[in-house]
C-alpha cells in the first residue's frame, strides 16, 4: 500500500503530553517536516523553553538543550556563535519570550543572531494553569484576570512581530496561525523561510504562531479554532512584517 | 629589603605610568615586585595614586599603608600621606604643584620642580618620570641602567620616540639639585 | 621563562586562552572589565569569540549554550553580577555542564562599593543558586596564581562536568604582578554528551535539567554528589605557612591571606608562633589540613574582608575542638598587617 502520510524522520515516536486539542503538536510537526525537507537535523540543535512545550526535547530527534525560562535565545546566541555552520532553533510560547526573556528576544533580534525563533502565542500560560501572558487580549478572562484583562490595571498586550521588525537585525518576522489547513501550509512556509534565512545567514528570523489553548480558555478545541479566528487575529494580524536580509548593505547605516 | 613605595597626584598626571615603570625596574633587577593603583568611579582630574612593592621577599600585602617612599605630585596628596611615612624614609615632592613643606624632621624631604622643569624643557606630561629621576638619584633603588631598560620595555617599540623623551626626562631628573 | 606584569584581570583572560577557553560571555561591572576589554582584543585575532551580553543573565545563558556544545566557554562578573547569573549557573550545574566563572569581588550587600571584598564566601559555596549543588570553588592569592587556577579550573570542571569559580577580589584584579603563562593547550578530554549536531551518527543528546519524577531526580542529584565525594578526596588544596609548631593558626584566603602572612611574620620576629592555613579551594574545603592543625594548636584566628563567612567552614573543619577567633574589615576596606598582628598577640597571651 502506498504510504501517503507519516511522521517526520526528524519527529521522535513518542507519545505527547500535550492536551488534547492543543496546536503544539501541528507546530512541532511544521518544524521537523521543514528539518527533513531541507536534511538538517544531523545539523540542527533546538533550545526548549519553560512553558507547555518544556519537554520538546524529548519530541524533536536532533540535538536539544533545555533553557532557563526566557533564556532560550542567549542559549541559543552561545550555541550558534561556537557553532556557526549548524542550525540553530528555538521553541518559545509567550509568557516565555516577551515576558520574563523579553531581554533576551529584542537583544538577539537586534544582533542579528542568525537563529530562528519559533514563537507559540496562545494569550495565556498555559503550563501553569492559565495565568495572563504578555499576549493576553484585553477583556479576556485569565486565572490573574478574573475579571478580564483591564489595561488600565494591566497594561496592553505586546505585539511581539510588529515591535521586532523595527530592529535592524531582524530578518525575518512573520505571524501566522494553525486554525485551517490553509493557514497551516501557509505557517509550514514561513517556518521553511526562516531556516532558509539561516542557512543564507540573514538575521535573526522570528515566526509568530497564533496557537490555542482549549484547556485554559474553557472552550472546545473547535471553539477554541474559531476564537483564535474571530479575537486573535483582528487583535494580532496574520502577515509579514519584515522579510529582508540584516546585513545587507543597502539598508546601510 | 622592601621599598613600599607610594605615588600620589592628580588623575592625568602620569602617577600610574610611574608606578609601572618602577614596578618594572625592580623586576629587571629580579626583584619581587607589586603595582596596585587606587581605582574608583572614572573620572578625569580625580586624585589617583598607586602602591609599588620592591622586595628580596615574596610581597605580602600590596596595599602600601606606611611608605618607605612617598611621591607626591599635588598638595592634598601631601597633607593626606606624609604622616604615614616611615621613619627615616623618603618623601619627593613635586614643588611646582604642591603648596607647603613637609613638616617632619623624622623624614628625607627633596623638592623637585617637575611639572615646570617638563614645561621649560619641552616635555609635557613629563613631570613623572622627572621627579622618578629625583627619586632615583636620592634612594639609589635601582639603576639608571636598570631604569632605562625598564623604559624599553614598557614603551612599545613602535612609540619609540617617546622612550626617547622619558629617559631625557629621567636625567633632568637625576641631574637636578636641591 | 621571561616574567612579565599583568594586572591580575588581565591575567585571568590570557590564562583563559591558555587553557583553550573557545569563548567569553559578559557585561561591564567593576572592577574585573579589563578582562572583557582584554578578551575582546584578543579573540578577534585568536579566532575566539567575545561577545558582549545584554545582560548578566543573559551572558551566563551564552555560557549555557556554548559549553552544551562542548566548548570551553567562559563568564565573569562581579559581586551583583555574579547574583545576577546564579539562576544560570543553577541551571549549568543541573544539566552537568562544565564552565569558568570568575567573581572578582567587591563590597555588598546592594549595589555596595567597587573596592575588594571577601564577602561572597557562602554565596560561592553554599548558595550559588537553588537546589543541591557545588561549585568548584579557588581562591588565588596572587597573579601567578590566578593564572594557575584558571587552567585546573577547566580541566577539572571538564573532568566532572561541573561549573568551577575563580573567587578573586578587587585588589587581586587590579594588581600587577610578575607572570608566567604554560603553553597554550591545544588537546582536550571528549564529550560526547554535547548537542552539537549529531550528523546522523548517534542518538540525539539531550542538555537538560528537569526531571519531573522525584526518585529520576532524586538519583540525578545523588549520581552528582558522588562526584563531589570524589573531588572532594582528591582535590582540596591548601598552603600551610609555619604551621607544624604554630600555637595561634591565621587562616585566611586570597588577598587577605597575603596580608595575614605578614602579619605572622611579624609574630615570630616577635618569639610568637604563629602560622598560617590558606586555603586555595575552598570548595572542596581542605578540611584535613585544618584538622591536622588542630591536633597542636591552640587557638585559630579566621580573617576575612567580610563580617566572617569561612570561619564556619573552619569551625566545622575541626569540630569546633579549639577555640576559632574572627578578625574582618568589611565594605571594601583592606585589613592592614599591623591590624591582624595585634590580634595575634592579643590572643597569644589569651592562649597561654
Amino acid at each position: 500500500m502506498a504510504v501517503v502520510f507519516e511522521k517526520p524522520k526528524s519527529m521522535a515516536d513518542v507519545t505527547m503530553h500535550y492536551c488534547p486539542g492543543c496546536t503544539h503538536g501541528i507546530i512541532h510537526r511544521l518544524v521537523c517536516e521543514v528539518i527533513d525537507e531541507m536534511g538538517i537535523e544531523g545539523d540542527t540543535i533546538g533550545i526548549c523553553p519553560v512553558g507547555c512545550s518544556v519537554m520538546a526535547y524529548d519530541y524533536f530527534n536532533c540535538d536539544m538543550i533545555e533553557a532557563a525560562h526566557g533564556r532560550a535565545p542567549a542559549v541559543a546566541t552561545g550555541v550558534k556563535r561556537t557553532n556557526p555552520d549548524k542550525f540553530v532553533f528555538t521553541y518559545q510560547g509567550d509568557g516565555d519570550l516577551a515576558a520574563i526573556g523579553t531581554a533576551e528576544t529584542v537583544h538577539a533580534a537586534t544582533r542579528g543572531e542568525n537563529i530562528v525563533v519559533i514563537f507559540v502565542n496562545n494569550t495565556t500560560y498555559g503550563m501553569t494553569g492559565g495565568q495572563m501572558a504578555p499576549t493576553t487580549l484585553p477583556g479576556q478572562v485569565t486565572q490573574t484576570t478574573p475579571y478580564g484583562r483591564d489595561p488600565k490595571l494591566a497594561g496592553y498586550p505586546i505585539r511581539v512581530c510588529e515591535m521586532l521588525a523595527t530592529l535592524r537585525g531582524t530578518a525575518l518576522a512573520q505571524r501566522v496561525a494553525v486554525n485551517t489547513v490553509p493557514r497551516i501550509k501557509e505557517a509550514k512556509k514561513a517556518i521553511r523561510k526562516a531556516f532558509e534565512n539561516q542557512r543564507d545567514k540573514k538575521g535573526f528570523s522570528i515566526v509568530e504562531v497564533l496557537s490555542t489553548c482549549p484547556t485554559n480558555w474553557g472552550l472546545s478545541p473547535v471553539d477554541a479554532l474559531k476564537r483564535l479566528e474571530d479575537d486573535m487575529i483582528p487583535y494580532y494580524p496574520l502577515g509579514v512584517y519584515k522579510d529582508a536580509d540584516a546585513f545587507s548593505e543597502k539598508e546601510g547605516e | 629589603m622592601t621599598h613600599d613605595i607610594l605615588l600620589a597626584g592628580f588623575g592625568g598626571q602620569g602617577i600610574l605610568f610611574a608606578g609601572k615603570i618602577l614596578a618594572y625596574s625592580g623586576l629587571m633587577d629580579d626583584k619581587e615586585v607589586s603595582w596596585l593603583p587606587s581605582y574608583g568611579p572614572e573620572m578625569r582630574g580625580g586624585t589617583c595614586n598607586c602602591s609599588v612593592c620592591i622586595s628580596d621577599d615574596p610581597i605580602g600585602s600590596p596595599l602600601v599603608v606606611e611608605p618607605s617612599i612617598l611621591v607626591v605630585m599635588n598638595t592634598p596628596s601631601l597633607e593626606k600621606f606624609k604622616g604615614s611615612v616611615k621613619s627615616d624614609g623618603f618623601i619627593i615632592v613635586d614643588s611646582s604643584m604642591v603648596d607647603g613643606t613637609v613638616d617632619r624632621t623624622d623624614v628625607k624631604s627633596f623638592y623637585i620642580p617637575a611639572t615646570q622643569l617638563a614645561q621649560d624643557n619641552d616635555l609635557a606630561g613629563g613631570a613623572n618620570i622627572i621627579i622618578l629621576g629625583k627619586l632615583f638619584r636620592e634612594t639609589g633603588i635601582v639603576s639608571a641602567e636598570t631604569f632605562k631598560k625598564a623604559v624599553e620595555k614598557v614603551v612599545p617599540a613602535k612609540k619609540a620616540a617617546l622612550a626617547a623623551n622619558n629617559l631625557k626626562a629621567l636625567q633632568i631628573g637625576i641631574n637636578y639639585e636641591g | 621563562m621571561e616574567r612579565n606584569l599583568m594586572k591580575g584581570n588581565e591575567a585571568l583572560a590570557e590564562a583563559a586562552i591558555r587553557a583553550g577557553c573557545k569563548c567569553f560571555f559578559g557585561y561591564p561591572i567593576t572592577p574585573q572589565t579589563e578582562i572583557s576589554a582584554y578578551l575582546s582584543k584578543r579573540f578577534q585575532k585568536e579566532g575566539g569569540i567575545f561577545l558582549q551580553a545584554e545582560s548578566e543573565i543573559a551572558a551566563i545563558n551564552m555560557v549555557l549554550g556554548a559549553a552544551s556544545t562542548g566548548v570551553r566557554a567562559m563568564t565573569s562578573s562581579s559581586s551583583p553580577g555574579i547574583s545576577l547569573k546564579s539562576e544560570g549557573i543553577s541551571y549549568i550545574a543541573g544539566s552537568d555542564l562544565p564552565c569558568v566563572i570568575i567573581n572578582v569581588q567587591r563590597g555588598g550587600p546592594g549595589l555596595g562599593g567597587i573596592q575588594p571584598s571577601q564577602a561572597d564566601y557562602w554565596q560561592a559555596t553554599k548558595a550559588l543558586g537553588h537546589g543541591d549543588f557545588q561549585l568548584l570553588v579557588y581562591a588565588p592569592c596572587s597573579v601567578q596564581e590566578m593564572v594557575d587556577t584558571v587552567t585546573k579550573a577547566f580541566d577539572l570542571a571538564d573532568e566532572y562536568r561541573m561549573p568551577a569559580m575563580i573567587l578573586a577580589d578587587g585588589l587581586l584584579g587590579q594588581m600587577m604582578e610578575p607572570v608566567t603563562f604554560p603553553e597554550k593547550k591545544e588537546s582536550f578530554k571528549d564529550k560526547p554528551w554535547a548537542a552539537n549536531g549529531h550528523g546522523g551518527k548517534r542518538e540525539h543528546n539531550i542538555i537538560n535539567s528537569l526531571y519531573l519524577q522525584p526518585d529520576v531526580l532524586e538519583n540525578s542529584v545523588k549520581a552528582r554528589f558522588e562526584r563531589y565525594e570524589d573531588i572532594k578526596a582528591k582535590y582540596a588544596e591548601a598552603e600551610m605557612y609555619l604551621t607544624d609548631d604554630a600555637d595561634i593558626i591565621v587562616t585566611a584566603y586570597g588577598a587577605t591571606a597575603r596580608v595575614a602572612k605578614s602579619a605572622v611574620n611579624m609574630a615570630r620576629e616577635q618569639g610568637i608562633k604563629a602560622g598560617l592555613i590558606r586555603p586555595i579551594t575552598l570548595w572542596p574545603f581542605p578540611v584535613k589540613e585544618y584538622q591536622k592543625a588542630a591536633e597542636t594548636a591552640k587557638l585559630f584566628l579566621c580573617t576575612e574582608m567580610s563580617m566572617g563567612q569561612m570561619i564556619d567552614d573552619v569551625k566545622l573543619a575541626i569540630n569546633c575542638s579549639k577555640p576559632v577567633e574572627f578578625y574582618g574589615r568589611t565594605g571594601g576596606v583592606i585589613p592592614k598587617p599591623s591590624e591582624i598582628f595585634e590580634e595575634i598577640k592579643k590572643y597569644n597571651g589569651g592562649a597561654k
